[in-house]
């Protein structure tokens, strides 16, 4: 067998035993909601509910119900899918509700360094044009969307800053690519008959954002037992930033985001999370919103079946 | 697309009995960080989930580095989510817990934490 051959087999044989989601050394980062993780993992977020105004059509509330799942092929190397339902109200008129475009994606872990509690990924995702209702600006064409995800926990601080050990940053630098520069719409006014065109030109998008985050579980586990216990010894509290940056199509510079304060409980099968979305500038909004959700570890709930990589983990 | 959700949480929830998770450390005595005044005896280490003693390990050092606990690392026996280690007799001085444990559904974690004796 060439040695190539054997490198490839210990890639998706060589893994033991399971490690699984959100771990670097003795770091349990959670799933966050409003910027993807770097984590590789068995996962389902069911649902995933916001909304928030933003300044379309002088307001309109966009609330979405999102599900979201991800499987390991191998330990570093999983999938995701993700569906959306989509409810748009502008103010003083009627509402419009449909699906969302899919949403695919996938990950790789290609660095890990357990002691200094740091992972890096490289990801694709997709948004597939066409597969969602027009009625809620879904969009016709496909946008691709690679990214380079992080994480690092600063556990391996010095230990006289001990109460700075729990804290933890997550995040994500990537660049949305439409595969359509444009779209020529035409409307028709029936009192003069006259046509208008309408072109609506689609940038690409730097999309980036990051969480700090504050472990009670790591702060108890790791550094100081300060006596809490269930259900706030399980608590993180965080504040997500997550941006859009367009980068050309007279749209650059024109960055929009949230940052989101808010605080996840995670138990041992699921997680639940809720944060304010606090508009960066008046591009983005001028009102609050919110994001919550509920999100299943699938590899403690199905350790040998559907919560396992595909290939490469122990049987 | 409520029924598909409503569908989906009823698999998560009734499509895993008995389960086990990723064993996170729940108490320690001494406790994490703490101080005490007298040479503990052991170290006792209480974790969420059960755990498979053969392939898991709680060692004790002191701050030179010098492994002070006698390598008999054993579960408890009503409650084997337990593991104790006894010690030699302390000196004042801090100390460091290493631990890395497999839940018995084969998840693995590890972590450390570290308490001072005083007298």
């Amino acid at each position: 067998m060439k040695t190539s051959h054997l490198l490839l087999l210990f890639t998706f044989l060589g893994t033991g035993w399971t490690y699984a989601h959100g771990f670097a050394g003795a770091r349990f980062f959670p799933a966050t909601l409003s910027t993807d993780d770097p984590f590789v993992n068995d996962e389902l977020s069911l649902p995933t509910v916001s909304s928030i105004v933003t300044p379309d059509e002088g307001g309109t509330r966009d609330t979405e119900v999102a599900i979201d799942i991800a499987k390991r092929i191998t330990p570093n190397f999983g999938i995701e899918l993700g569906e959306s339902v989509i409810n748009l109200k502008p103010s003083n008129e009627s509402s419009q509700t449909g699906f969302g475009n899919l949403e695919m994606g996938a990950k790789y872990e290609f660095f890990e360094n357990d002691e200094h509690e740091a992972m890096v990924s490289l990801g694709a995702g997709v948004e597939v044009g066409g597969t969602g209702n027009k009625r809620v600006d879904a969009d016709s064409f496909t946008t691709w969307a690679p990214a380079l995800f992080f994480g690092k926990g600063f556990g391996d601080l010095p230990d006289t800053v001990p109460f700075l050990k729990p804290v933890a940053v997550t995040g994500l630098v990537g660049v949305a690519i439409p595969t359509s520069a444009s779209t020529r719409t035409v409307e028709l006014y029936e009192a003069t008959g006259e046509r208008e065109a309408d072109i609506e030109r689609h940038p690409d998008v730097l999309e980036w954002g990051f969480a700090l985050e504050y472990s009670i579980i790591y702060l108890q586990e790791q550094v100081k037992d300060i006596g809490l216990r269930p259900p706030f010894d399980r608590l993180i509290p965080l504040v997500e930033f997550a941006f859009e940056t367009p980068l050309n199509r007279g749209q650059q510079g024109l960055t929009t985001g949230t940052v989101n304060p808010g605080v996840i409980w995670s138990g041992k099968y699921f997680q639940v999370g809720a944060e304010a979305m606090i508009p960066v500038n008046s591009r983005t909004g001028n009102d609050v919103g919110f994001i919550a959700q509920l999100h299943f570890y699938l590899d403690d709930l199905f350790p040998h079946t559907l919560g396992r990589p595909l290939f490469g983990g122990k049987k | 697309m409520k029924r598909v959700i409503l569908g989906l949480m009823l698999i998560v929830g009734f499509g895993s009995a008995e389960l086990q998770a990723h064993a996170f450390l729940e108490r320690a005595d001494p406790a994490v960080g703490s101080t005490v005044q007298a040479s503990p005896g052991e170290v006792t280490v209480l974790f969420t989930e059960k755990i498979e003693q053969a392939l898991s390990s709680v060692q004790v050092f002191d701050a030179s580095g010098k492994e002070v606990d006698r390598h008999d690392v054993h579960l408890d026996r009503p409650n084997h989510a337990m593991l104790h280690v006894s010690l030699s007799p302390l000196q004042a001085g801090s100390y460091k817990v290493v631990w890395r444990v497999v839940s018995v559904d084969t998840h693995v974690t590890n972590g450390s934490f570290s308490f001072r004796v005083v007298r």
